[in-house]
């Protein structure tokens, strides 16, 4: 009599556990999830935005670390892209727009430098660093093989006082 | 040939090496202004708790000191004491120093300057921090010194102190360029 009032019970609880969230809100009448469905509103990029965007990308936030404008969230970038949309609505070009901001900020503000005077440095040393290393490599690659191929020869001849390694040597030979 | 490798080596390592020692002497956030020597940009701003603008044209024939501050600006504190003192001292004497509210809300502004026990000079409101960008403003606080024709004299990045403006101001008054 205990045992079956004890499986009655096991039943019972295993019924509520196999009930699964989504059955208890249906039973309850509750279909949709509970959090508020969120809609994405799609806004097409005007010429103007992707304009925005292209300047904002060339140029430095002044309150970041290694920012473009583009990229920063700080409140300054956005005053600044807002300067951007009202340069290019008022007729400014590209380098307009980038001329007005180095002024005000120098060169500094261009995340690509322009290449001129000692700037030219920075687009040159690269090339010539990895020239250099290339040049270096080649050299070294070939005085290490030449150096390495003798030793190899000597290694390599059959050593006759040993027959087992003649032995094994005529193997791989066939 | 070592004697060759060596000078080879030197010859690549010495000035990189003294690229690298020659930037650990400079200051990363010191960053030249190009406004110094050329015309300042025109402003016309509203000025805190008054129903006037001020514009800087209208300021000609003064020295002006335009100094952008923020409520939450640790080295705008410690300048605070010294911007006072020095627009009292130049009071009537063909100087106007203004603040230009910087990132900041007027409210928080005007707790910050009753904190301070008050300020000399009056502040202006820069809405959109349009003023600032055309200042090159990199943060709080910048200091710009105009002379009485409208040009940058001195961009101050950083807290600025009294005997520094009477350095620059001093100089500007015995010129005798006021009108």
């Amino acid at each position: 009599m205990r045992f079956a009032s004890l499986q009655v019970v096991l039943l019972v609880l295993l019924l509520v556990l196999a009930a699964s969230p989504a059955q208890i809100r249906a039973a309850q009448g509750q279909d949709t999830p509970a959090r508020p469905v969120e809609t994405v509103q799609v806004v097409e990029e005007t010429e103007i935005d992707r304009q925005v965007r292209e300047l904002a990308a060339k140029l430095r936030c002044p309150v970041c670390q290694g920012l473009s404008l583009q990229d920063s969230p700080s409140e300054l970038a956005q005053e600044m892209r807002a300067v951007i949309r009202a340069r290019l609505e008022a007729g400014d070009t590209h380098d307009e727009v980038l001329e007005y901001f180095v002024g005000r900020y120098a060169e500094w503000i261009l995340l690509e430098p322009k290449a001129e005077g000692f700037n030219l440095a920075v687009y040159v040393l690269p090339i010539l660093a990895g020239l250099g290393g290339a040049a270096f490599l080649l050299v070294a690659g070939r005085r290490w093989l030449a150096a390495a191929r003798p030793a190899r020869s000597q290694t390599d001849a059959p050593d006759e006082a040993d027959p087992d390694l003649v032995a094994w040597e005529d193997l791989v030979q066939r | 040939m070592n004697w060759r490798r060596s000078m080879i080596g030197l010859v690549i390592s010495v000035p990189v090496i003294a690229l690298l020692a020659y930037g650990m002497t400079q200051d990363p956030s010191a960053i030249a202004s190009p406004l110094p020597g050329r015309a300042a940009p025109e402003f016309e701003l509203a000025i805190m708790d008054s129903p006037d603008d001020v514009s800087l044209e209208e300021l000609r024939g003064q020295v002006v000191v335009l100094n952008f501050w923020a409520s939450w600006c640790y080295e705008c504190r410690v300048e605070h004491g010294d911007l006072s003192a020095a627009a009292s001292y130049y009071e009537g004497r063909g100087v106007r120093f203004f603040g230009v509210l910087y990132n900041d809300t007027p409210v928080n502004g005007r707790r910050w300057i009753a904190m301070m026990g008050g300020q000399s000079y009056p502040t202006l409101l820069d809405n959109g921090s349009r003023t600032a960008i055309d200042y090159g403003l990199y943060g709080a606080p910048e200091t710009f010194v105009i002379d009485q024709t409208g040009n940058v004299i001195h961009k101050q990045i950083g807290a600025i102190t009294f005997t520094r403006l009477r350095e620059l101001i001093d100089p500007l008054l015995a010129a005798g360029t006021t009108e």
